[in-house]
Formats: C-alpha cells, structure tokens, sequence
C-alpha cells in the first residue's frame, strides 16, 4: 500500500481518490441546479400568464385593437372585405414564409385576424394599417407584413406568429 | 504570493499567457506548492471554511438581489414572494439568512483561534489587523442585511444602530440625519442600506485578498507558535492542507445544513416577521446573536456617549492586541497562565453575549457592567501585565519536534474544548430567546403536530378543514394577502386539485380595473388572485375593530413565539422543536376566560384571554362548539377547530414546508457520504506526513 500508486496498478487509494472526487463532483453539479432554476419565471408570473378573454363587439370592421397577454402585445384585426381577399389571392408559393390565409385564422371567422404584434426580426411593435400591403409595417428596420400578418419586405425572417386562441362564441376570444 | 515561482506549463498556449500574466504560477505558488505548517489543527481549517461562506453570501447574495425590491412598501412582499414562488428561492433566502449565523459563528472561533495561539504577534500584525477590518465590515454588512426584509426588527434595528451615531459630540444630529436620507428611518435608508449591503461583500473579498497575501508572506502561526525552519517543518498546500480543508468545509456543511433544512428560523427573531411599522416599537429590542457582546458593553455603561466609544471601542481593542500583549512565547499552550485566563476571557464573552439577550434590569445590568469591566481588563491590564510576570513553559525546537512530541492527550482536550464551544455557541444563538422567556404568565402547552420533526408533513384533512374554519370564521377580519388561490393546488398544500382551487376562486369578488371606461369592477376570482382582505385598508380595520387592527395571518405562525428558558432552547436545536408559534396560535384560540381572575381589571372592551401577553385582548372569543361543520365526521369542538385553523395557518406562514424537509433528508444523506469519503482521503494522503 505504501509503495504502490500507478495507473497500472488501481489500488485502494486510487479508488478512494476517484469515489470522492466523483461525489464532490455530483454535489457540485447538484448545487448548481437550483443556481439557475431560480431565473426561471415564478410561480406568480406563471399564474398571470392565465389565458385572458377579450370582447369582440367593440371592434368596428377596418379597426384593430391592441391587447396584452403574457407581457405581449396581442393584435386584433377586424379585416375589411377588401383586406381578407388580398389575403387570400396572393400566391402562397411567392411567399417568403408561405402559409395561406386559412392557416392563420379560424374557419368561419376570416374577418378576425389575431397575431402577436411582435416583429420577428428583433422584437419591434410594427404599426398596423401601414407598409405597402395595407397589414404591418415595422418602424424599426422596414419589414411590412400583410392583412394576414406575413412577411413581404424587410429583414424579419418569418410571419407574425399567432397565438393560441379559440372563439368563445360569436363575439369573443380566450387567447391562451 | 510567495516569491517568483518556477512553475512552467507546457502547453504552449498556456505558456505564451504565463509568460504575459504569471497567474498561473501565482496559483500554483499560493496555492499548491505553498508551504504549511505540518502541524495544524483542524481551528485552522475556519480560514478555508470563512472563504467558502463569503462566497457562498455573495452568490445567494447577488441571486436574491434579482428578486427582491428595496422600497419601503414592496421590501416585505418581495422577500415574501421569493420564498414562495421562485423556484428554489425558500432555499436560497435560508441559505442566504442562516449564512450570515454561520459566517460569524466561523469568524468567532476564527477569530478565538488567533488569539490562543498568539497569531497577532510578530511579524503577523499587519494581518492580524486586516482581520480586525474584515471583522468591522462584516458587521457593517450584517446589520445592513438584517434592515432588508423590512420587518419589525428590521426596521427598530435600523432605528437603534443608527441612533447609535447620534452620541457624537455636536455633529451627531447631522450624522444621523445624513444616514437616514430624511427624519426618520424609511424608504432612502432602506435604498441606501441596499446599495450598501450589495457593495461591502465585495470590498470584503477585497481585504481578504490582502489578508491571504499578508499571511502568505509571514506564512502560517501553527499551534506550537514556533516557525517553520526546514522542509521537514511543512507539506505542500495541496495536497496536504486542501484535503483537510475540504473535511473541515464538509463537517462544516453539515452543520450549516442542519439550519437551512430543519431549523431555518432558530436564529431569527419572530418579529421580524411583522411588517416594519414605525408607529409601534418591539417589547424586545434584540440584535442578531452575533452583536449581543457588543450590544450588553453599549447597555451596561449608563451614559450614552460613553456607551457606545465603549461599544465601538470593544472591537477597535483588538487591533492594538499585538501592542498589548509583549509576551514573547506566541501559542498559548506553552503559557500555563494565559491559557487560563484566555478561557475565562471566552466565558465572559460568552456571558455577555448572553446578558445582551435579556431585559436590561436589575442583576443582569449589574453583572453586565463586571463582565464588561473583565472584557476590558483582560486586554488592557492582563495581556500586558502577564507578558511581564508569567513563566512560559519551554517551545519545541521546531514544528518536527512538536509533531512526533504529540501525545493522545491532545485529541481530549480538543474533544472537550469542540464541546465547550458548541454549548456556548448555542448559548449564544438561542440567546434571543431570553428576553421573552422573562416574560412569565402561562406557556401554551406543547402540542402534537403532524408538520413537526424532520418527516413531518402536514395533515391534508387538517388544512382542508382549517381553511374551511378560516373562510367562515377568522376571514371576517383578518387577511391572508400572501396566500393566492392557485397555493391551494400546489404540491406539499391542502391537496386540491386545479380545478377545485379554481372553484373556491371564483367564489371570491375581486376588484381589478380600471376597464376602458377607467372604472373599477369587481369580478368572480381566478386562481392567480391572492385572498382578498376584509378591509379595505388599515385605518378602516382599525375604526371597525376598536382601535386594534386584526393582524394579516399569512405570516402569523411564525410571527408568534414564546420563551423557551433554558436549557430547553438548547435542546430544542437538537429536537428540531420549533413549533412555539403554532403552540401559541392553537393556546390562543382556546384561552379565553369568562371571568377574568380577581384582582384583574379588564379594560372596556378587551376579553380576557389566559395566553395573550398582558391578558387583555381586543379579540373576542372567535371559535365556538358546533360553529363550522365538518363534513368528514372530525369533531366539532373549538379544541379541533383550533387545530386545524393553526395546521392551515402553518401552512400558509411555510407552504414549501415539505419540500425544505424532504429536499434536506437528500442533503443530509449526500454529506454524510462525502464527510466519510473525505475523512478516509485525508487520512490516506497525511498517512506519510505524521
């Protein structure tokens, strides 16, 4: 025991050795884990991320209204006639992130378009009833977005996502 | 930072850095090759376990300084909030506050260490008095923590020690004033004490950079006070002394753990549990245990001036220690009558760390002053006087000699003086619990809970009837603002599911608003939402309950204590008794008397209630037999309701009760492992160094 202590010879201390820097190891692994989980969002901010219900009725065809959820600006668009065929008569294939209009919004509702008013180039707001296309248009580095909400110009990479949302009934939504 | 050093990687990348910026051989020089002195105990190993413990507050630290909010209104919420809904953030803020108990108490035997052996003495003084400094700005830095939470003792405590300054001759008004940001201890102290607390942590790790270089030129003391001469007096820092300090940290740990997992609030004060309320001042002003020497020398001196240069001039003693004490043998164990009177001088540390816990009347001022008068004497007039009279026993030759000198003996005397420490550790950290003790009249009977010990859970049915007691009866009139609908799901709770919290939820009008019209309106309530108070503000609670506004009861189990006495706080430690507060809840609730005793004046309006400090309570007799009924058989008693209302209510003060004792078990059985694995590594690496 004494004289013994080579990587060809595993001996009892060396098994010691590896066993306790093998434990440290893990309690130091364990350590971290709370370390980070506690930047996660917390249980209030997760309980007020609860989907929200929004009344429809207000909303006058051509107006949009602006509301929040999850700290995210929500738009909800009452499309013209005009605006839902330019919509639905661009070719889908031309698109720079093709999805027809019906995917974006819900069957017997094409009048309300609801998109999540964030750029998806670096998180602007784009300001709706502006641009070339009569949808969105982002002050901050140009991209313009339709009455469906999707990319035609600019740098952002993909359409303005939609969030998880039902018809409650006629004239209302549950976003969430 | 001992000299140039001839470590050379050779890696070649690493190599074109060392040869840029050496740290790596300052590393290595400092940290591996460095020699130590082959004979120390393990009191050495505090310096590693102190360097952990600065670390570990200053990252707890920084992580809930993410979370918390320093304003006077919110300060109280959010450390509330961070225990409750940030994951993890129950364990963080134990860690952090139980961290600041064990910071000192390892700086204390850090610091008793130094000087039994006669580590201030030449050439360490000047690392000696940077330790004074680190000492001054620790407490600096735990004072200003202690203000954060923005309880009851935080803010008195804020109130006293800054009032403190207001002794100074002709500038103390002004010095207060500038400390207070206005006329009053409020919303600019707690911002300043926030920005100041984040700042002295780090001007700390800055002093003990220079404190670990300053004894890495005078290299180590050892507990043979003698230097080292040749390399058979030292090892090499690594492996030697790392291994050891890693068991020490480890033992340590598992004592640290014992308070984080199973005693959180052993060493707090319920009242800071309260909210800060400036219009009403604690019966028992008490600092944290680690300021009470100091506080008992600031009560016993009756003159405010002269109390408090005595105070500051307790701690400032110290630095002039190496001047004071010209003795030329350094370690204590070769000076027959300074190791004697160095006990003593621990027993009067310890004893007024004790008087500084009780009210300050009658024998324990007395006692005060003579303690305060020996603490004194033993630096001022003993020390120096001894240095001139005492006979010292020979030194070993060298630090070789004292190793193969070493008898069985030793080990016993340290044993017995771990023992000593402990117990006056202990001492010392119920020690808050004397002025209450003091207090007398009946003690709320100790009551079996099913959440007590270290496997205790809560009792579902119990939480279920006792919130089913709090929305009929106590809900009338007082609030519970920190317990959200949605906690009634939540594992380790009453066991509802989502669905059924959502229902009692909406049960409940909550006011939101403004709508687009900017009007307030009330809606059906939604888990997310919290309890909603009966009154609408504290004013109105007051008006409609005669001067006395019912306490919230979120918080009020652990707001609630009693005097334990001694020696009962002392075991308590170790039985991890810590249920005083819903003892007193549960006593309350069935304490009421019809007729108050004779000779007792009940004034107008009050109800006489036997546990109730002082008798009178403006409360009157909430729980009746048959009140609320039960639907699952239990009875319909006020003994039962009471039970049940303080097992939700414990709840309610604790809601991850559970998790902390279950994720402890975990901790416990992982450091036991890793203490053995690293007694049998240490013992294997020194197996040829004795």
């Amino acid at each position: 025991m004494t004289t013994a202590s080579s990587a060809d010879h595993p001996t009892r201390r060396d098994f010691l050795y590896v066993a306790t820097g093998a434990v440290a190891a893990v309690g130091a692994a364990a350590t971290v884990w709370p370390l980070v989980s506690q930047m996660n969002p917390d249980a209030s901010t997760i309980a007020a991320g609860a989907p929200i219900e929004v009344d429809l009725t207000p909303i006058a065809e051509g107006q949009d209204i602006k509301v929040f959820w999850r700290g995210k600006p929500i738009y909800i668009s009452h499309r013209t006639k005009k605006q839902i065929e330019a919509a639905q008569n661009v070719p889908v294939a031309s698109l720079p992130d093709p999805q027809p209009d019906s995917a974006r919004v819900k069957a017997g509702h094409d009048q309300w378009l609801v998109v999540v008013g964030i750029c998806t180039h670096l998180g602007c707001i784009p300001i709706a009833h502006e641009g070339a296309y009569d949808g969105f248009f982002c002050p901050c580095h140009g991209s313009v977005y339709d009455t469906s909400g999707r990319i035609r110009q600019g740098p952002a990479p993909s359409n303005l996502p939609v969030p998880p949302y039902t018809f409650v009934s006629d004239t209302k939504i549950q976003i969430g | 930072m001992s000299g140039p050093s001839d470590f050379q990687p050779t890696n070649p990348a690493l190599k074109w850095i060392e040869r840029r910026l050496p740290i790596m051989g300052l590393m290595h020089s400092s940290f591996v090759v460095y020699p130590t002195p082959r004979n120390l105990n393990y009191w050495w190993t505090f310096g590693a376990i102190l360097s952990l413990m600065l670390g570990v507050q200053i990252l707890t630290g920084v992580i809930l300084a993410m979370h918390y909010t320093p304003h006077a209104d919110l300060a109280f919420k959010s450390v509330e909030l961070i225990v409750r809904d940030v994951n993890y953030g129950w364990l963080l803020r134990n860690i952090h506050a139980c961290g600041a108990s064990m910071f000192f108490f390892a700086v204390y035997i850090h610091m008793f260490r130094g000087l039994y052996y006669g580590s201030y003495k030449e050439p360490r003084e000047v690392l000696w008095i940077l330790g004074v400094i680190i000492y001054l700005l620790m407490m600096a830095t735990g004072f200003m923590g202690y203000v954060l939470p923005w309880g009851q003792m935080s803010f008195w405590g804020a109130t006293v020690i800054t009032n403190l300054f207001s002794a100074v001759p002709y500038f103390g008004e002004s010095i207060v004033t500038l400390l207070w940001g206005g006329y009053s201890v409020g919303n600019p102290t707690l911002n300043r004490f926030f920005s100041l607390h984040y700042l002295l942590p780090f001007v700390i790790a800055g002093v003990v950079v220079l404190h670990v270089w300053a004894l890495h030129v005078a290299g180590q003391n050892n507990p043979a006070g003698v230097e080292a001469k040749t390399e058979k007096d030292t090892v090499p820092f690594t492996p030697y002394a790392t291994i050891k300090d890693a068991f020490g940290v480890s033992c340590f740990l598992l004592f640290f753990a014992w308070f984080i997992f199973y005693m959180p609030n052993y060493l707090g004060d319920p009242e800071n549990y309260i909210p800060a309320n400036p219009a009403v001042t604690p019966a028992h002003i008490v600092p944290e245990w680690y300021y009470l020497p100091f506080y008992a020398i600031l009560r016993s001196i009756p003159n405010k001036l002269a109390g408090v240069v005595a105070m500051f001039g307790a701690i400032v003693v110290l630095a002039f220690l190496p001047w004071l004490d010209n003795a030329r043998t350094r370690s204590s164990k070769y000076r027959p009558l300074a190791k004697q009177f160095f006990w003593m001088f621990v027993v009067v540390c310890i004893g007024l760390g004790y008087l500084g816990a009780q009210p300050p009347e009658g024998i324990y001022v007395i006692v005060g002053r003579i303690l305060t008068a020996l603490y004194f004497a033993y630096f001022l007039i003993l020390l120096p006087l001894l240095s001139q009279i005492e006979k010292p026993r020979p030194v070993p030759n060298s630090i070789a000699d004292d190793v193969l000198a070493k008898s069985g003996g030793k080990s016993a005397t340290m044993a017995s003086a771990a023992i000593a420490l402990l117990v006056a550790g202990g001492l010392l950290l119920g020690g808050a619990d004397g002025a209450r003790a003091a207090e007398g009249g009946p003690k709320p009977p100790a009551q079996k809970w099913s959440f007590s010990g270290p496997v205790g859970t809560f009792d579902r049915g119990a939480l279920q009837r006792g919130l089913k007691v709090y929305k009929e009866v106590c809900s009338s009139c007082h609030g519970l603002s920190f317990v959200a609908f949605r906690n009634l799901a939540e594992p380790g709770g009453p066991g509802y599911s989502v669905a059924q919290a959502a229902a009692f939820a909406s049960d409940y009008k909550v006011k939101d608003g403004p709508n687009d019209a900017g009007d307030m309106f009330e809606r059906p309530g939604r888990p997310a939402d919290y309890f909603p108070s009966p009154f609408p503000n504290e004013q109105a609670a007051r008006a409609a309950n005669g001067g006395a506004a019912p306490p919230d009861l979120s918080l009020i189990t652990k707001a609630r204590s009693y005097g334990r006495g001694f020696p009962l706080f002392l075991i308590d430690f170790f039985t991890q008794y810590q249920e005083q507060g819903p003892d007193y809840v549960a006593a309350l609730l069935q304490g009421y008397e019809d007729n108050a005793p004779a000779g007792f004046t009940l004034p107008e309006g009050s109800y006489y209630n036997k546990y109730f400090p002082g008798h009178a309570i403006k409360m009157p007799k909430p729980l009746n037999d048959g009140q609320v009924t039960y639907d699952d058989g239990s009875p319909a008693t006020v003994a039962q309701y009471s039970k049940d209302v303080t097992t939700f209510l414990m709840w309610t003060a604790e809601p991850h009760m559970e998790a902390r004792k279950a994720l402890g078990l975990q901790v416990f059985v992982f450091l036991i492992l890793l203490t053995i694995l690293l007694y049998f590594t240490k013992k294997k690496v020194w197996a040829n160094a004795h």
